[in-house]
């Protein structure tokens, strides 16, 4: 039984990575590129652990905290993160609160190791995440809790696992609206286009990228790695609505998981090729839309 | 638990009727609720007294009256002895904001919280006298028959109550004093204040809800509402503030709000007899009343340490402090850990309480009784997002970074009384976040007093969320296990490799002075923006002029709409028209005596002309 529940945890923590390489490669197909290898973001890490570390003279040790505490926060969800119908290693009523509040606790360490260099380019990047923070942690709760509403369950894990296929059989559109919302908060929690550009080369449009620019060595590498894992948890929560509800052998429930997988991530992609990064002072409205989407879903049935 | 513990854990000091004076008689009594804010006085009041060590006498003397008003109204079972102790709490608390008196702006802060607080008293003496009007006695346990009261005169109390103690607690739209006072009041005084005398307010509502008998929805409604909005408000305010304690102070705002969503929770799950949300929402927020008091008492302990240490509260003259004052800055970063309600630490249970309560009325209720449950969870949310970033912002730009002014190179680090009070708290502060799960359970006396009749099902629900907390705290208890094999991890590769310090990468720019950072309000202004009808953004410029213009100057700051657009415009208008009276008061001695002997002529010919 435990090993069966160290499965999804296993793939997350083995898997993360490449979904980022399906992306760039969906990006370099459109862009008729080759695009790096598959396994570039395996080498990156690689790469960054095996390199001297320089701290700036700024910083404290709170510094070298952040990307500790953020990569914890973040490995910690996957044990509350539901894959098919393989039972999660842990699952009380309101998980999915802790869940959000630790991904927060992740973004809180990021952004004070960015306030620590004491550089205006740096708390320039804390200053947006905190605020598009500030509005995709409501959509986020608000999204999962649509979801235990119309699923009458308080778990991720039964919502996931009991509630979801009864509510295809009842309003599939309900779950195909959250998917969306779902998406939304991926790109703008992941800072993926059309929220914030992962690709570009000034520092004054950057949110995320800005935010890590003191840190180097093995830090840079828990910080990439805490990013994959992030984007891979937003993903399971948009595969997990489409998880077929049959009981399947494990192996080929995994497959249908990782495809599932990759098909967020050519989504994520073919966004990425179709749009720019919007204004600023757009980003908010993104987000509260879906936010509103949210609220008419949750509302949707009642009436 | 024993069948029937309510009734045999009350603490029997009840009703000494041994000393009657006109209208009133000195009784006290002591149940699971005043309890439990007793231990709060006691023990935050004992903590804050050893921060404020070297306090002058007259402080020292307010401050025990303070104390024994707060003990007062709490263990009061008389309204009149209730009023008493709650005049010396305000009174007692006037004195201690205005220690520095010299200072005009101590003045000013002073006396906005004399009117505020006794305006919002006014409120309480209507409501007991109403209540004395009805039930014929001002004790207590008379008071237990006004349930049967038409609605209209609970409703009434109601009001009165939540105006007059949500005036005291910091309910927006009565807060705007609140701000004000804080930060002018010793360090030590505004932590006690904060963290309990607040909460005083708090528990002054609940034992009046406790003579109302069964509440009506819409009580409920009103008091989420209104907590709704306090949280709001108050975090966005506390978010774009310069001033650290100011900051603070707005932030015990949000905090009263979320505890009164849970209240509000408890008393709408209540009217709609769901009774394991009602017992979720009350223990969400005494379990939050009591962590608030703890995170609070801490963040103020620590902006006074830094007070001390610095001699400036704004922050755009501080930063780097954590390099100066590690003890502090580490504890002020527990604190917003814990305020901000993230794991693994004590603020995340409490907000877990409340949450579940509205998200369980919000699921299992038929619309439209939901949807108050469904708002509460949405204020939440946006509170929750919006506190991490207010106290990213106070953490980050005082203790990170280069320092901005002299105020932070030279401080150093504040002496070991005043720091033991805070690792005390912080101790408080994980004893709950990891401990929860064995002393939830012993709400249920506390809870029973809020809702009596029923003890099977109080207990229950504490007993199944208790697990949720162990599972919380096995989390969090993991959470430190794979940050401590990182951290490890982290060490072995670094061991025997070149471990170098640099410059922070300024994008190419070599030159960079601590002015460059961010600043405060650069930091929240997206934020602000977003929020503006909250928040209402002030630009005044000086714009450069002629062929050689010398000074120019922009200054942005944020004002308090509720202050600006609502009271500011009152109370000018009260005072325009008292100044009418100043014709009679132009301070000339002769003229004064003329009015004098008019007024003596006027009496003498209307005497004389009545006699005959």
């Amino acid at each position: 039984m435990m090993t069966l529940m160290m499965i999804p945890i296993c793939l997350a923590l083995c898997f993360a990575p490449l979904l980022r390489s399906v992306i760039n490669k969906t990006k370099a197909f459109f862009a008729g590129r080759k695009g790096p290898p598959w396994l570039q973001p395996y080498r990156d890490i690689r790469k960054l652990l095996g390199k001297d570390a320089v701290y700036s003279k700024t910083t404290t040790w709170l510094f070298r905290a952040g990307p500790l505490v953020s990569l914890t926060g973040v490995m910690l969800a996957l044990t509350l993160l539901p894959m098919g119908s393989i039972p999660t290693l842990l699952a009380f009523p309101g998980d999915f609160l802790f869940l959000a509040y630790l991904l927060a606790q992740g973004r809180l360490f990021v952004v004070l190791a960015a306030l620590d260099t004491g550089s205006s380019f740096e708390a320039m990047g804390a200053s947006r995440e905190v605020q598009f923070g500030a509005l995709t942690e409501p959509v986020l709760l608000l999204a999962i809790a649509t979801l235990s509403h119309h699923a009458s369950m308080f778990s991720l894990s039964s919502i996931y696992q009991t509630g979801v296929p009864d509510i295809w059989s009842r309003a599939p559109i309900i779950l195909l609206i959250l998917a969306l919302v779902f998406f939304v908060v991926l790109l703008s929690e992941n800072s993926r286009m059309p929220v914030d550009d992962p690709t570009t080369h000034l520092e004054l449009t950057m949110i995320h990228e800005v935010m890590v620019l003191d840190h180097g060595g093995p830090d840079l590498a828990f910080i990439e790695y805490m990013q994959a894992l992030k984007l891979w948890i937003f993903s399971t929560l948009i595969v997990g609505l489409f998880m077929p509800s049959i009981e399947l052998p494990v192996g080929l429930q995994c497959a249908i998981f990782l495809a599932g997988m990759g098909v967020v991530g050519v989504a994520i992609g073919l966004t990425e090729t179709m749009m720019a990064r919007l204004r600023m002072e757009k980003v908010p409205q993104l987000i509260v839309g879906a936010g509103m989407l949210s609220v008419f879903t949750l509302l949707l049935e009642v009436f | 638990m024993l069948p029937g513990a309510n009734e045999t854990r009350e603490l029997a000091l009840s009703s000494i009727d041994a000393w009657h004076v006109p209208y009133g008689s000195l009784s006290f009594n002591l149940d699971a609720l005043s309890a439990f804010f007793l231990t709060l006085i006691l023990l935050l009041g004992v903590l804050t007294a050893v921060f404020g060590k070297n306090s002058s006498g007259t402080t020292w003397f307010f401050f025990i009256s303070l104390m024994f008003g707060m003990t007062l109204v709490v263990l009061a079972a008389n309204a009149l002895l209730f009023l008493f102790g709650w005049e010396i709490m305000s009174l007692a608390s006037y004195f201690l904001v205005t220690t520095r008196h010299q200072e005009p702006g101590v003045r000013a802060a002073g006396w906005t919280y004399l009117v505020a607080t006794h305006l919002g008293t006014i409120f309480l003496f209507v409501m007991f006298f109403l209540c004395e009007q009805k039930t014929g006695s001002f004790d207590f346990h008379a008071f237990s028959s006004l349930s049967a009261q038409s609605p209209e005169v609970l409703a009434a109390i109601f009001a009165c109550a939540v105006i007059g103690f949500g005036t005291k607690a910091g309910f927006a739209p009565f807060h705007v004093w609140l701000p004000d006072t804080y930060p002018e009041t010793p360090s030590h005084v505004a932590a006690l204040m904060s963290a309990v005398m607040a909460k005083i307010a708090i528990y002054g509502l609940l034992r009046m809800l406790t003579f109302l008998g069964e509440p009506e929805a819409w009580w409920g409604i009103t008091l989420i509402a209104i907590g709704i909005m306090s949280g709001l408000s108050g975090i966005i305010m506390a978010l774009s503030q310069k001033d650290l304690k100011r900051l603070i102070a707005y932030s015990s705002i949000e905090n009263i709000g979320i505890i009164t969503i849970g209240i509000g929770l408890g008393l709408l799950g209540m009217a709609y007899q769901a009774t394991g949300f009602a017992v979720l929402g009350f223990a969400g927020a005494l379990l939050h009343i009591l962590n608030h008091a703890l995170f609070k008492g801490l963040l103020f302990l620590a902006a006074g340490s830094v007070l001390q240490a610095t001699k400036t509260r704004l922050i755009d003259d501080l930063g780097g402090l954590l390099r100066r004052m590690p003890i502090t800055g580490g504890l002020f970063l527990f604190g917003s850990i814990a305020i901000t309600a993230l794991p693994p630490l004590n603020g995340f249970i409490s907000e877990f309480l409340i949450y579940l309560s509205a998200l369980g009325g919000g699921l299992t209720l038929r619309f439209p009784a939901n949807l108050p449950f469904l708002a509460a969870v949405l204020g939440l949310a946006l509170i929750g997002g919006l506190a991490l970033a207010a106290f990213a912002k106070a953490f980050g730009l005082v203790f990170l970074g280069r320092a901005r002014s002299e105020h932070s190179t030279r401080a150093s680090e504040s002496g070991i009384w005043m720091l033991l009070p805070m690792v005390v708290l912080a101790l408080c502060c994980v004893a709950i976040a990891f401990g929860s799960g064995f002393f939830l359970e012993e709400f249920a006396p506390i809870v029973g007093v809020l809702l009596p009749h029923h003890s099977a099902a109080t207990e229950m629900t504490l007993q199944a969320v208790a697990g949720q907390a162990f599972a919380i705290a096995m989390l969090s208890g993991i959470f430190l296990a794979v940050l401590g094999i990182l951290a490890l991890f982290r060490y072995l590769l670094l061991r025997g490799r070149v471990v170098q310090t640099g410059v922070t990468w300024g994008c190419g720019y070599t030159k960079g002075t601590p002015k460059m950072q961010y600043t405060s309000t650069s930091f929240s202004e997206p934020l602000s923006l977003l929020f503006s009808p909250l928040a209402a953004m002030k630009t005044e410029v000086t714009a450069p002029s002629g062929f050689f213009p010398s000074a120019a100057s922009l200054q942005r700051h944020v004002t308090d709409t509720f202050r600006e657009s609502i009271y500011l415009p009152i109370f000018l208008r009260i005072s325009a028209l008292f100044s009418h009276f100043r014709l009679i008061q132009h301070g000339r001695l002769r003229l004064y005596v003329l009015n004098v002997v008019v007024t003596l002529l006027v009496l003498l010919t209307w005497k004389i002309g009545f006699s005959s």
